[in-house]
């Protein structure tokens, strides 16, 4: 009836999983409670949960970013922990069943449940608005992604509680991932979160091409399109080349593990080199799936708070498009100590620190917009700044372990996860703490506290150095990663100076924590009433903040780059308010409901529970199936109303 | 044992890690002559153009220069083009595979990941060792490796390169230890709950004490008969290192064929409860 | 398939410029939704390709199983692709009698196309049912794990294909030709002349090429 699912699968014996777990569950019940009490269901249903609005739904993804960052730092602390105290003849507080499920899931929720929903919460707020648009192409669609993408998270926080996570590191390598190796449900629940969410994202992606290529506001070229848009273009035709590759590889393991076939087995003919280099065929990719948004949001902020246009906005553009396509064939570099022969390894290495070329113009081309500028320090510009140094150094160590001899000695050590945190940080969380600040006074109409906002910088920047200089050291010391003991003695100074940069980490997001705080409690004296906060260059910021539902009363006409800056300067006389009628989607709850089954056929399926497996997955079609039997889905907003809404605006 | 690791790679003891330590060395200092400009530029440009400073001459309107332009570009690319140099040469002359010229034969060892142990193999002397691998200083070793259970990577940070171990496959390695000493060897790629204690000695000896050494393993210690091979093959952390005095030359091939078609490692759990 | 879900788009700025290239704004609806369901195929492609690649990785892992060659009917493979084939002319004519605004027509070719997918899979799970029987099932050896799981992928697509024909076809039923069922039966056509090619692919590699 229930599957492998007995009272067994709740770890009653073991205080940490339990405890973590009750804390979870018990704030989750209170925020139910509360929203219970005050009665703000049916707000929050119309209003949110079932809102097919890009700007909405970005938000909800950026909240889901920022509350799975939580939960990956917590995984974070309690690796640092561990690893501080580990050595020698302690052997920590977390056993290596503990440990493995810790870091395998860290980088799995980083990766998949903060870092992507970050990036795609931005560019679902920010790029209809600088296109110039009312939606995105697919507005349901984009409520499905979303919610699909919080189905894959719930799952993944469940298997804290019921079960356990994988523990197999974040790529699932077979064959310890296969049946004969990891026999519980850790990957499966790894594999449905992944499989669930993956479809959200990839639904996103073509989506945000769809809306980029074929929506723009008229007269937008695409060398007028904003940098920002054009960096959430290519990062969403990545995620149209590269999940279904993602999707393929997690079929076929699955298949291994539910089937009983022979993919990746040792045995019977299986291929565990396939595994690794299908799996990077995505993962590599991933990464600029990540990183070109945040170099998007790095350079409309660089821009903005320097004054100045960005500086060769085209190579900035043809850099973009260049990392996009080279991303693809660089992927055996994330294993060069398979054994290929020298002349593979040598041509994926120089392919690897060709990339470096159009993210050095990248870097240059930043410099150039500061040089010669009026530069304003905001939080989002200190974290370009700061962007900009820490990851000229992730790119240098990024290179170095492109070179296939020195990968020899660096792979899967200390440096390795000091380089790509130094990337991944540096890069991407600083990214899209930037566009966060940057964008928040438009999405809520109110700045936020910019001294906090600083304190957290210094924070996360010093944080940074702190936590993972130690490991390019130890790395070049010979540690290696994933280690749950550790036998060095002679490493705890600087394993504990690493402790210390998690903990002044930890500071930077409780002053994040205190900032949106104080900033709601201050709201008042920090309305932004212009809509321009920033003497912004792009169209976002010429409607009002927060914009209204249609964004944009009569759709902008774009003559130039940066087309809202040269609005302002040729003071064009208002605009004629002829107002038309706008037709915009209605509310649709599909999404929602959709991802209430895929998580009961997701639950369902990492316990072999059939019945209610097929009984989620036929709900969620019949779901699919009723939201499109209509014809019907926008609702008109007439002339004379938006007239009214203007005027009272 | 020897738990310190010492200074890993930093420490090189022979040809390989001597020669990747150089190629580290060298390729970080290609970069630095453009990081550094880079990060010194970016904290001048910040401090100087804030807008409190009266004195800074600004140009709002500059958006493009092509002479810029062309610098902006040339710059990463000759750094890469130099690069990409460096690493075709290095990935040539440091191939695993490739043979080391060394002043006597080389000493053929064959490499077994177990879960969570290494098997030594030495064919060649009908001897084999776990957890830990005694090699005589000076004499290139070759290496094949394999694994009877999940991936796993042989790892002798001080003597340089490391190398992927698969199950139902055969992966090549040569390394060689300058002189006699006692270097940590370990797995560089997680494989379970056993990992962190996947660790090995490599004692590089005098020539003569190497004989000795073989001697003392063939009359001590047991045989890694078919029983032995199977007990030693059942998951088990930390173990301490031993000999067998005499082994199955064909056993590492028999252990590929086995693993490959499935006889040793289906149905084995390897992972504990939790 | 998801074509229902996806024909959402906002409304566009109605005129004959538009075609989203920054000219006269936003393209219209119908461009729209093909274009978003194009890139949908596309990716759909992608996830073949991994599979093909894993084919032809797995393809000779046979672990002292059967081979391709003492497997494959290729007469039935023959016939199978046959009716493939001639279901997307006849999907073809469909889509063209319902641009025509003619119900009747557009039913018939509706049924034909969905008998011919019918008699597609009926083949399909024949050969594979055959197969298993003889012991040559997909835990068998890698080989046959690739075989099932790329033919078996497509075989997926054209079932779930033949759902969502009814589902249109009802909709046609109950609601006649409106522009909006004009859009979902357009990207109907698409996804289904995309598991042709798929399909074409895969009867060159996986059965012309077994030997």
């Amino acid at each position: 009836m229930l599957g492998k699912l007995t009272w067994e699968a709740i770890p009653f014996g073991e205080p940490l999983p339990i405890v973590s777990g009750a804390i979870v569950g018990l704030t989750i019940l209170a925020v139910l409670g509360i929203v219970t009490v005050k009665g703000w269901w049916p707000y929050l249903w119309r209003e949110w949960l079932t809102s097919v609005d890009h700007k909405r739904i970005g938000v909800m993804y950026v909240c889901l970013g920022l509350v799975m960052l939580l939960r990956g730092f917590s995984d974070a602390i309690m690796m640092r922990t561990q690893q501080a105290i580990a050595i020698g003849p302690s052997q920590g507080y977390l056993p290596p069943e503990h440990f493995d499920q810790v870091f395998s899931a860290h980088g799995t929720i980083m990766i998949f449940f903060v870092a992507m929903p970050l990036v795609i919460g931005l560019m679902n707020f920010v790029v209809p608005l600088q296109l110039g648009i009312r939606d995105v192409a697919f507005p349901v669609l984009n409520s499905v992604s979303l919610w699909l993408t919080a189905t894959g998270a719930l799952l993944i926080n469940m298997s804290l509680v019921i079960g356990n996570f994988a523990r197999t590191g974040w790529w699932a390598y077979p064959p310890l991932s296969e049946l004969a190796f990891s026999p519980d449900v850790g990957v499966d629940y790894y594999l449905w979160s992944l499989q669930i969410s993956g479809i959200g994202t990839l639904l996103t992606g073509i989506n945000f091409v769809t809306t980029i290529l074929k929506m723009r506001a008229p007269g937008m070229n695409y060398f007028r399109m904003p940098i920002f848009c054009w960096t959430a273009l290519a990062s969403s035709l990545l995620i149209v080349a590269a999940f279904p590759v993602l999707t393929a590889t997690f079929v076929m393991l699955l298949l291994d593990r539910y089937l009983g076939m022979h993919f990746f087995t040792n045995d019977a003919g299986g291929s565990q080199m396939m595994y690794v280099n299908l799996f990077w065929a995505w993962g590599h990719p991933e990464v600029y799936i990540l990183i070109l948004p945040a170099f998007g949001i790095y350079s409309e902020v660089v821009a903005t708070f320097s004054g100045k246009a960005l500086f060769s906005y085209r190579s900035m553009v043809w850099a973009t498009l260049g990392i996009c396509v080279l991303s693809f064939m660089v992927w055996l570099h994330h294993f060069f100590t398979m054994g290929a022969g020298a002349n593979v390894n040598a041509f994926f290495g120089i392919m690897s620190s060709i990339i470096a070329v159009p993210t050095g113009v990248k870097v240059f081309n930043w410099l150039f917009t500061m040089f010669r500028g009026r530069i304003v320090f905001t939080t989002p510009m200190l974290f370009a700044v700061g962007f900009i140094v820490t990851f000229v150094i992730g790119g240098l160590t990024g290179v170095l372990l492109a070179v296939p001899p020195v990968d020899f000695v660096l792979h899967n050590s200390a440096f390795l996860v000091a380089h790509f945190h130094n990337v991944i940080i540096g890069g991407v969380i600083f990214g899209a703490l930037a566009g966060i600040h940057y964008w928040f006074p438009k999405a809520f109409g109110f700045t936020l506290d910019e001294r906090l906002g600083h304190a957290s910088f210094w924070c996360w920047l010093v944080g940074f150095y702190l936590a993972f200089t130690p490991l390019y050291v130890l790395g070049l010391m010979g540690m290696t990663r994933r280690l749950q003991h550790i036998a060095d003695p002679s490493w705890r100074p600087l394993l504990l100076v690493a402790e210390a940069g998690a903990i002044v980490i930890l500071c930077g997001i409780l002053c994040q924590i205190a900032q949106i705080y104080v900033s709601i409690r201050t709201r008042e004296r920090r309305l932004d009433l212009t809509g321009d906060p920033w003497d912004g260059r792009t169209l976002e910021w010429s409607t009002t903040s927060p914009p209204p539902a249609y964004n944009f009363a009569v759709l902008p006409r774009v003559e130039t780059i940066d087309a809202f800056w040269h609005m302002k300067r040729t003071r064009q006389p208002a605009q004629q308010r002829a107002y038309k009628a706008i037709e915009m989607p209605r509310n649709s709850p599909a999404g929602f409901i959709t991802a209430f089954f895929a998580v009961l056929m997701g639950f369902a399926l990492i316990w072999h529970i059939w019945w209610m497996a097929i009984l989620g997955f036929l709900a969620a079609i019949a779901v699919v199936l009723v939201a499109g039997w209509s014809v019907e889905r926008e609702q008109e907003i007439s002339a004379a109303e938006i007239a009214q809404m203007e005027r009272a605006r | 044992m020897a738990s310190s690791l010492q200074e890993g790679l930093l420490d090189p003891q022979g040809p390989i890690a001597s020669a990747e330590r150089l190629l580290l060395i060298n390729s970080t200092a290609i970069m630095l002559v453009v990081v550094v400009p880079v990060i010194v530029a970016t904290f001048a440009f910040a401090w100087w153009y804030r807008s409190s400073n009266q004195r800074a001459s600004r140009d709002l309107s500059e958006s493009y220069e092509e002479r810029v332009e062309f610098v902006v570009w040339s710059i990463p690319a000759l750094t890469v083009i130099l690069l990409s140099g460096v690493i075709w040469i290095g990935s040539h002359q440091l191939d695993p595979r490739a043979r080391i010229s060394g002043t006597s034969d080389p000493l053929r060892v064959d490499v077994v990941a177990l879960d969570w142990k290494w098997l030594f193999i030495y064919p060649d002397q009908g001897i084999a060792t776990v957890n830990q691998l005694v090699v005589p200083a000076g004499t290139p070793v070759e290496f094949r490796l394999t694994s009877a259970t999940v991936m796993n990577s042989f790892f002798v940070p001080q003597l340089g390169s490391q190398i992927y171990t698969m199950g139902g496959m055969i992966t090549h390695l040569s390394l060689l230890a300058d002189k006699p000493g006692e270097y940590p060897g370990l797995s560089a790629n997680f494989s379970g709950d056993g990992f962190s204690e996947m660790r090995f000695v490599v004692r590089s000896t005098a020539a003569g004490e190497f004989n000795a050494w073989l001697g003392e393993a063939r009359s001590s210690g047991s045989a890694l008969d078919d029983a032995a091979y199977a007990e030693l093959s059942k998951p088990s952390k930390a173990v301490p290192p031993a000999t067998y005095r005499s082994v199955d030359p064909k056993l590492f091939d028999h252990i590929v064929d086995r693993t490959a078609t499935g006889r040793d490692t289906t149905g084995m759990v390897h992972q504990g409860g939790g | 398939m998801t074509a229902a879900a996806v024909d959402t788009a906002p409304a566009a700025v109605p005129t004959g410029l538009a075609r989203g290239r920054g000219g006269g704004g936003p393209a219209p609806k119908r461009i729209v939704v093909a274009y978003g369901f194009w890139i949908f195929i596309l990716s759909d492609m992608v996830m073949f390709s991994a599979m093909f690649a894993a084919y032809a990785v797995l393809y000779g892992n046979t672990a002292g199983g059967p081979t391709g060659a003492e497997l494959f009917n290729i007469r039935n493979v023959f016939l199978e692709t046959l009716c493939l084939l001639f279901s997307s002319y006849t999907c073809g004519l469909g889509a063209l009698s319902a641009e025509r605004r003619d119900p009747t027509r557009f039913l018939i070719f509706a049924a034909l196309t969905f008998l011919l997918g019918t008699a597609f899979l009926v083949i399909e799970v024949t050969e594979f049912s055959g197969m298993v029987e003889k012991g040559a099932g997909p835990t068998r050896s890698a080989f046959l794990s690739a075989f099932f799981t790329l033919v078996g992928t497509h075989g997926v697509h054209v079932a779930s294909g033949l759902i969502a024909l009814i589902y249109l076809v009802a909709q046609v039923v109950v609601k006649g030709l409106h522009p909006a069922i004009l859009r979902r039966l357009l990207c109907w056509s698409l996804f289904w002349h995309a598991l042709d090619i798929v399909w074409v692919g895969v009867f060159t590699l996986v059965y012309l090429l077994r030997a």
